[in-house]
C-alpha cells in the first residue's frame, strides 16, 4: 500500500516533469497560426503559465490529492471547465468497455487455458494455442478493420461506429460494442490463457499432485481443487496485466470505433496541448496499473492454501 | 416511379433463367432504359429543395475541449457547426464566394470607405425567443476586440476603430482606413452574433444564438445534435428537421461509416482510396477548388533567394503538373505562383505561366552568374498534405536544370513556431482568404505578419492601400492585376497547386453549386442542403 503511494508520487513527478519539457505551446497552438506574441502573452497569463514550475506541480498535486484535477486549459473567462468534467465520462464508458471485455475474455481465457493444460499436447492444445497466437500476432487495428469489414460491411450484422447515447437499449448497446469488445479479446486472450496453461502445467509434476493422482483423483478435480489454488498468483498478476491494458491502452481500438473513452481524450489533449487533461489521463492511467497490480497481489496472497491453512 | 423499375428489374432476372437469347436482348434493353431514366430522375429532385428529414454529417477534427465561445473557433468542427450551422454573422459568403447580407438586411458606406452601416432585419430573434437587438451585434464585436483579446479574429477586426448604434436597426462601423472589403471581413465566422450579458460581453456559453438549428445535445468531442429554427430568417430555409455532427477523427473510420449508412456525409475522403469510393453507386464524392493553397516559400532576404534571378530558376525548375498527379494523385490544381485563386474576385493568370523549363531555369541561374545551385527546402507532413513527396519530386526536377535541393525532413509538431518564417525555404499551407486585400495584407504586404517570404516591394505596397479605398471595378481590376503580376515574377513564394475539398456524401443528399471559398459549402451546408 504504502510503495503504491510512493510509485504514484513518483510518477506523478515524471508525468509534470516529461509534459514540462514538451515542444511546443499550448497557447501557440489554441490560438493558432493567427497568434501574434502579445495574444500568446495575454493568454499565457490567463492560464497561470507564467508561474514557476514548482509552483504549478505543487498546486496541481494538492488539488490531485482532493480529487480535483484542475481546469482545463479550454476553460473561458467565467466558464469554467474542469479537466473532471472532461475526463469522468470518458472514464466512464473506457472503464464500461474494459469490463465487457473482461467479463468476456476472462473467463474464456481461463476456460482454454485449463482445456489446454489437461489436454496438454494433444490437437486440441495445439489449435488453441495457435489460434489465441494468432489473434494476439496481429495488430489491432487490422484485427478490428478486418472484424469491419467483415461483419459490418460485407455482412451488416454489427455497426461500424460505436456510438452508445444515454437512453439506448440492452441489445443496441450490445450489437454496438459487439465488435471493439471482439477486437480486445483477441488481443488479450493469448496471453492469460497461455499464463494460466503454464502455471497448471507447472504445478502438476509437484509431488503433491503425484499423490492426488495415485489417490485416483479424477484430471477435473485435481486441476480445480488442487492445481488451480495454487496456480492463482502467477494467473491474478497476468490478469491485472491486461486489465490494465484495457484501460490505458484501447486507444487504438477507440479511435477505429469512434468509441468515446479515455484514450481518445487524452489523444486529442496532447494534441491540442491541454496539459491539465493530459495529466489528469496520465496519473489515471498510473492509478488503475497500481490499484490493479494492488489487487493482484492481494489476491495472490489471500488464496494462497498455505496462508489459508496455517499449520 | 422508382418502385416501378425495381419491380421490372426483379422481373426481369427472373426471367433470365429460362428466357432465349432474344428474349435477353429485350429484357436488357428494358433495364438499359431503367438504368438511364435513374440520373434523369435524381436530377430532377436535385433542382427542387424540400423540408424534412434528417441528416448526420461526419466532420474530423472536434476535440473534447471545444466550446461555443467565438473567441476559440480554429477547428473546422468548430467553424462549421458553431459557426455556419448554429450562428449568423451579419454577411456571409454565397456559393459564389460573395459577401452577401445575412443578419444585415442591407450594408452602405461613406464616400471614402471609412464608414459602413449595417441595417439589421426587422424581427430577428435568437433560439431562446429573444429579440437581436444592436446592442447584441456591438457586444459580439466586442468580443474579440481590446488590447486584452486573445481572438482568433483579433487581426480581422484590427481596423475597426469605433462601433455605435444609429436607432435601433443600424450599427455603424468606424474604420481607421478605407476598406472596400469590409462586407467580407464581417463574413467571418469568428463574427458572430450572440445574445449581450447585462453587464457587456456576451453569453456564449448556453450556445443560443440565430442560426438555422439550434443545440439539442452538444457533447464536445463525440457530436452534436441540433434540430429545426422554426423562427429562421432565411425563408424556407433550412431544409432538415434535424441534423447531426459526429467526430471522426480516422479516416477509414468515417469511410467505414459512410459505406455501412451509418453516416450521411464525410469530410475530407482519403485520396489513396478514392478511386475505390467512386465506383459505390450510393456515393458521390464532391471535389471542390478552394482558395487553399500550397507553397514552397523562399526568404527574399537570405542568399542565395534574394537574387530575383534564382528565384525565377527554380520557378521553372519545379514540374508542377507533375507534382500534382503524383504526389496529390491528380487531387490538386494546378498553379501558377500566384496565391490568388482563380474564383476569387479580380484573379488573372499572370503571364508567362510558370512551367516546367529547363532551358530558362539554366538561362535565369546563368544571369545570375551561377553554373550551379545548392540550397536546403524544409518540409514536414504538417507543411501540407504530401508535402514530402512534393519536395523529393521537385528535387528531381531541378536537378535536371544543375540545381540540387537538399530535402530536409523537419518534426511536425512545432513545424509552425520553429521552422515556418525561421528556415529560408520551406513548404507552407495557407488556407486562403476570400478577396485579393485580405490575403495581400495578411501575407504578401511589406511587414505582414504572414510575409514569410520577407517580400518588400514598393510599388505592391502602394497598389494594395490604393485598391482598398477605391470602389471602381474597373480601377481595382487593374490594380489588382498589375500586383497579382508584380508577385508572380517576383515575389518569393513558389506557388505550386490550389487544394481540393474533397468531400463524400450520401446520394439522399441534394445540393445546388458547392460555395468554394470555405470548407463543406462555405461552412453553411446544413442550411444550404437537403434530402432528395
Amino acid at each position: 500500500m504504502g510503495s503504491g503511494f510512493v510509485t504514484l508520487f513518483i510518477v506523478s513527478l515524471i508525468i509534470f516533469a516529461a509534459i514540462a519539457v514538451l515542444p511546443g505551446d499550448f497557447a501557440k497552438v489554441a490560438l493558432g497560426r493567427s497568434a501574434t506574441p502579445e495574444t500568446v502573452a495575454n493568454f499565457q497569463r490567463s492560464l497561470g503559465l507564467d508561474r514557476p514550475v514548482t509552483e504549478r506541480y505543487v498546486s496541481w498535486i494538492g488539488g490531485a490529492l482532493k480529487g480535483d484535477l484542475g481546469l482545463s486549459f479550454s476553460s473561458g473567462s467565467g466558464t469554467p471547465r474542469t479537466v473532471n468534467g472532461i475526463i469522468g465520462p470518458r472514464l466512464k464508458n473506457t472503464l464500461f468497455l474494459a469490463a465487457l471485455a473482461a467479463l468476456i475474455s476472462v473467463p474464456v481465457a481461463l476456460l482454454f487455458g485449463i482445456i489446454a493444460a489437461i489436454r496438454r499436447n494433444s490437437w486440441l492444445d495445439r489449435s488453441l494455442n495457435a489460434l489465441t497466437l494468432v489473434g494476439i500476432s496481429f495488430p489491432e487495428f487490422f484485427v478490428a478493420y478486418v472484424l469491419m469489414l467483415l461483419l459490418a460491411v460485407k455482412l451488416p450484422i454489427f455497426y461500424s461506429l460505436a456510438r452508445i447515447t444515454p437512453g439506448m437499449g440492452v441489445v443496441e448497446i450490445a450489437e454496438r460494442l459487439a465488435l471493439p469488445v471482439a477486437t480486445l479479446c483477441f488481443g488479450i486472450i493469448a496471453h492469460m490463457m497461455r499464463m494460466t496453461r503454464a502455471a497448471i502445467i507447472n504445478l502438476l509434476s509437484s509431488p503433491y499432485i503425484e499423490m492426488a493422482k495415485l489417490k485416483g483423483t479424477a484430471p477435473w478435480i485435481i486441476i480445480l481443487r488442487h492445481a488451480l489454488p495454487n496456480a492463482w498468483a502467477p494467473i491474478s498478476a497476468v490478469i491485472a496485466f491486461n486489465l490494465a491494458y484495457l484501460i490505458v491502452g484501447v486507444v487504438v481500438v477507440e479511435v477505429v470505433f469512434v468509441y468515446p473513452g479515455i484514450g481518445q481524450a487524452m489523444v486529442d489533449a496532447v494534441r491540442s496541448r491541454d496539459i491539465p487533461v493530459v495529466q489528469g489521463c496520465a496519473l489515471i492511467f498510473a492509478t488503475a496499473y497500481i490499484l490493479l497490480n494492488l489487487l493482484a497481489d492481494v489476491i495472490a496472497i489471500a488464496t494462497n492454501p498455505r496462508l489459508a491453512h496455517p499449520r | 416511379m422508382k418502385n416501378e423499375q425495381g419491380s421490372q428489374s426483379g422481373e426481369a432476372l427472373k426471367g433470365f433463367t429460362t428466357s432465349t437469347r432474344r428474349q435477353f436482348i429485350g429484357w436488357a434493353g428494358l433495364l438499359a432504359l431503367g438504368a438511364s431514366l435513374s440520373p434523369l430522375d435524381a436530377r430532377a429532385a436535385q433542382s427542387a429543395p424540400r423540408q424534412g428529414g434528417s441528416v448526420r454529417f461526419a466532420i474530423n477534427d472536434g476535440t473534447p475541449a471545444d466550446s461555443f465561445d467565438p473567441a476559440t473557433w480554429q477547428s473546422s468542427y468548430q467553424q462549421v457547426i458553431f459557426g455556419g450551422t448554429l450562428c449568423n454573422a451579419l454577411t456571409e459568403l454565397d456559393a459564389t464566394g460573395a459577401a452577401v447580407p445575412d443578419l444585415a438586411e442591407s450594408f452602405s458606406s461613406s464616400a471614402d470607405l471609412k464608414v459602413w452601416t449595417f441595417a439589421l432585419r426587422p424581427g430577428l430573434k435568437f433560439h431562446d425567443g429573444a429579440a437581436v437587438t444592436v446592442n447584441d451585434v456591438i457586444e459580439s464585436y466586442r468580443h474579440h476586440m481590446g488590447p486584452a483579446s486573445s481572438s482568433a479574429a483579433k487581426a480581422v477586426v484590427e481596423s475597426i476603430v469605433d462601433i455605435r448604434a444609429d436607432g435601433d436597426r443600424n450599427v455603424v462601423f468606424t474604420l481607421s482606413g478605407g476598406n472596400v472589403d469590409f462586407p467580407y471581413l464581417a463574413a467571418d465566422c469568428h463574427l458572430v452574433v450572440m445574445p449581450a450579458k447585462a453587464g457587456g460581453g456576451i453569453d456564449w456559453a448556453r450556445g443560443v444564438a440565430t442560426g438555422p438549428y439550434s443545440i439539442e445535445d452538444n457533447q464536445p468531442g463525440i457530436g452534436v445534435r441540433m434540430k429545426r429554427n422554426p423562427d429562421y430568417h432565411k425563408l424556407g430555409q433550412p431544409y432538415f428537421d434535424k441534423v447531426e455532427f459526429v467526430n471522426i477523427i480516422d479516416v477509414a473510420a468515417r469511410t467505414n461509416a459512410l459505406l455501412t449508412g451509418e453516416i450521411d456525409y464525410m469530410v475530407d475522403a482519403d485520396i489513396k482510396t478514392l478511386k475505390m469510393l467512386e465506383q459505390n453507386p450510393a456515393i458521390e464524392i464532391s471535389k471542390v477548388s478552394g482558395v487553399r493553397h500550397f507553397s514552397f516559400s523562399m526568404n527574399t532576404t537570405v542568399a542565395p533567394f534574394d537574387n530575383p534571378d534564382v528565384r525565377m530558376a527554380l520557378k521553372y525548375a519545379i514540374d508542377r503538373d507533375d507534382i500534382v498527379n503524383k504526389a496529390f494523385l491528380g487531387n490538386a490544381k494546378t498553379a501558377n505562383d500566384n496565391p490568388v485563386a482563380p474564383q476569387i474576385a479580380f484573379a488573372i493568370n499572370p503571364l508567362p505561366v510558370h512551367s516546367y523549363n529547363i532551358e530558362k531555369a539554366k538561362e535565369h541561374l546563368a544571369k545570375a552568374g551561377l553554373t550551379s545551385l545548392t540550397v536546403d527546402l524544409s518540409v514536414a507532413e504538417t507543411a501540407f498534405p504530401n508535402a514530402i513527396d512534393a519536395a523529393l519530386l521537385f528535387k528531381d526536377h531541378a536537378a535536371k536544370a544543375g540545381i540540387e535541393i537538399n530535402v530536409v525532413r523537419e518534426a511536425d509538431d512545432g513545424y509552425w513556431d520553429n521552422v515556418w518564417q525561421h528556415k529560408p525555404f520551406v513548404g507552407v499551407d495557407w488556407l486562403g482568404k476570400p478577396t485579393c486585400d485580405s490575403l495581400f495584407t495578411t501575407a504578401y504586404a511589406s511587414g505582414a505578419p504572414w510575409n514569410d517570404t520577407a517580400w518588400k516591394n514598393k510599388r505592391f505596397d502602394e497598389l494594395l492601400v490604393k485598391g482598398r479605398a477605391e470602389s471602381d471595378k474597373a480601377t481595382r481590376q487593374k490594380i489588382y492585376g498589375e500586383m497579382q503580376q508584380i508577385l508572380h515574377d517576383d515575389g518569393g513564394a513558389l506557388v505550386l497547386a490550389y487544394a481540393l475539398f474533397i468531400d463524400a456524401m450520401s446520394k439522399k443528399i441534394a445540393h445546388g453549386p458547392i460555395g468554394n471559398m470555405l470548407q463543406c459549402d462555405n461552412f453553411r451546408m446544413a442550411e444550404r442542403w437537403w434530402l432528395a
